[in-house]
């Protein structure tokens, strides 16, 4: 960084507006998309895993090694095929989720009373009724805390999708660097920081209008 | 009605849960299934509805072998109330007393206009139907739990220890209420527990089962109490089964006599003319005022001037039991029961003795009962003298 250069030009941030709006979007994208994905397996998956119980240590090791692999060797081996796009970032990042997601699955239906259980078979509940009208509403708190978590992260993570050119708002943190200067590296953590930050509490907001229930309970998580 | 047809249960690792059970559960009636934890009650509640399915024998729902109904078609038209409740925690009170209605297909008006009906039938107000089941008490809770069994207005009711995990005060009103209740609908209902006050108080017909799942003895509460089939049957019973065995005799058919009573008016030297040590003051209704020490009294005067003790506790003839007789017999100052009519009028006095020499049956001819198992042990009442002018009959 050049000596006398402020961390923040705020005439290159008013320039640049239309096209930081287009970057944050993006980035919302790419970074969100892969929880929905990832809720879309980890829902059935952890239903699956639930009913038998035999198959979710297995499944949570496999979920937990495909966390371990860093982010970049996953975007080079799906690079060879699906070339430099956004699925090439969107998919190691559903993998990612899978870790979070499915455990918290699995542990939302735990959290289901044994009696509340017993009463809706006993009342005449098939299984599949049961699941969807039971099970998952009293496990949505549980899911909930896990797709705050899995959000966050996965919106953070996008910046590393740079290294292939698809990064969101990481673009900026690459130009920053190359141009030796500071104020789209800063503008984008901040831009990040925001968006984990807005999704955060639009999940707890809508946590809370989906279980008044479990607020007189006090119970968020 | 529901019959069980020579019913096992026997689980892969060998343990056997219900060991060939016959019986036959009478419609309109509550059966009680009681013994000991482990013993198969509540397996046996459970074959009923098809959520165990016995490995022998067959059960069948008014003739019909419930094999053949879809289960979950079968559990609908069947109420279960579980010890916990088991309420839906994301739904409303009113929508889970509404469950099997909308299950069952009825609409949402229907189901809710059902629901808040069976609301007030458990005696809730209205105010709670949008509350949600934390914000219940456990008595309350439980109260749902039986309106929601209710909601498709199934003719056959199974509970599962639905009273014992509140504290006693409220189980005694829970229990009030579900006789009350059952009064006005004529469910068949089977009821677990492993509490034997309960099931006195509340079955007409118990089954007292013993471990390893076998039925000890099926009998009305009366018989269980004057004729246990076996030692295992009298010593869960209790050794104060004679006494209460006098819940079922009725205090109207008890000897009174007319005893030391005097109305207030009546100047003390009557009162010592009775030779007795104490009086039973009364008032011009013949409504009792209190027990006097007839040493105690002035010289002088009307027993207006003396003092009383307090009662204890009278007896209605109309309405109470030999043993709320003999309770009152026991906390009387004067050891006598004091029996009064409806209006609260005095009809005459009582000892223990002459109470419970009253309330033995003098019929032992149906003593029988329907056992199921060997002789019992007759002689294990002769230790208390109530028992034992007893044994036999029903009053």
């Amino acid at each position: 960084m050049s000596d006398g250069e402020p961390l923040v030009r705020w005439q290159w941030i008013a320039d640049h507006a239309a096209e930081l709006a287009d970057y944050t979007a993006l980035h919302l994208r790419l970074g969100l998309l892969p929880v929905l994905f990832g809720m879309l397996v980890s829902v059935p998956l952890g239903i699956l895993c639930h009913r038998r119980r035999r198959l979710y240590p297995p499944v949570l090791t496999v979920a937990n090694i495909l966390y371990s692999i860093p982010s970049l060797a996953l975007f080079m081996v799906f690079v060879r095929y699906t070339g430099l796009t956004e699925q090439t970032v969107m998919i190691p990042l559903t993998l990612y989720t899978l870790s979070v997601l499915v455990p918290n699955v699995v542990d939302g239906l735990a959290s289901v009373p044994e009696p509340v259980r017993l009463a809706a078979t006993a009342m005449g509940f098939g299984a599949v009724r049961r699941v969807l009208q039971v099970e998952l509403p009293i496990a949505v708190p549980v899911v909930i805390a896990g797709v705050r978590v899995a959000a966050v992260s996965s919106l953070s993570l996008v910046a590393v999708g740079q290294l292939i050119g698809q990064g969101g708002l990481g673009y900026y943190i690459t130009r920053g660097l190359q141009l030796d200067f500071p104020t789209p590296i800063v503008t984008a953590i901040v831009l990040i920081m925001l968006l984990a930050l807005v999704t955060d509490a639009l999940l707890v907001v809508a946590q809370r209008l989906l279980t008044p229930w479990s607020r007189s309970r006090g119970t968020t998580a | 009605m529901i019959r069980f047809d020579a019913v096992s249960k026997k689980y892969p690792n060998g343990t056997t849960a219900v060991d060939g059970v016959t019986v036959e559960l009478a419609e309109g009636a509550i059966t009680i299934l009681v013994g000991p934890s482990g013993c198969g009650k509540t397996t046996t509640l459970r074959m009923i509805n098809r959520m165990v399915e016995p490995t022998a024998g067959t059960v069948s729902l008014r003739g019909r072998d419930i094999r053949e109904i879809d289960a979950p078609e079968l559990r609908r038209g069947i109420g279960y109330v579980i010890q916990h409740a088991g309420l839906f925690p994301h739904r409303t009170v009113l929508d889970n007393i509404a469950t099997v209605p909308l299950l069952l297909g009825w609409g949402r008006k229907k189901a809710r206009a059902r629901a808040a009906e069976l609301l007030e039938r458990v005696g809730l107000p209205a105010e709670m139907a949008k509350r949600y089941p934390n914000q219940l008490s456990g008595g309350q809770q439980q109260r749902v739990g039986v309106a929601r069994a209710l909601g498709a207005d199934p003719p056959v009711l199974l509970m599962d220890e639905p009273f014992s995990a509140v504290d006693p005060v409220v189980r005694a009103e829970l229990q009030t209420e579900f006789a009350r209740l059952q009064k006005e609908l004529h469910k068949t209902i089977v009821f677990v527990t492993h509490d034997i006050d309960e099931a006195i108080r509340l079955g007409d017909r118990i089954a007292v089962f013993r471990d390893g799942g076998r039925l000890a003895q099926f009998d009305t509460p009366e018989r269980l109490l004057a004729d246990p089939a076996d030692d295992f049957v009298a010593g869960f019973v209790g050794q104060d089964r004679g006494i209460r065995r006098l819940s079922f005799v009725r205090a109207a058919g008890l000897p009174l006599r007319d005893g030391p009573v005097l109305p207030v008016t009546s100047p003390v030297a009557a009162a010592r003319a009775l030779d007795e040590p104490w009086v039973l003051v009364v008032d011009d209704a013949r409504r009792p005022l209190g027990w006097t020490p007839v040493a105690d009294l002035p010289v002088s005067g009307t027993l207006a001037d003396a003092a009383l003790v307090p009662l204890g506790h009278t007896f209605s003839l109309a309405g109470d039991s030999a043993r709320a007789a003999l309770d009152s017999a026991l906390l009387s100052p004067a050891r006598l029961a004091v029996g009064v009519d409806a209006d609260g009028a005095v009809v005459g006095v009582a000892d223990a003795h002459e109470l419970t020499a009253g309330a033995a049956p003098t019929d032992r001819a149906d003593v029988a009962g329907s056992r199921t198992s060997g002789a019992g042990s007759r002689t294990e009442a002769a230790g208390s003298p109530v028992a034992a002018d007893s044994a036999g009959g029903d009053r």
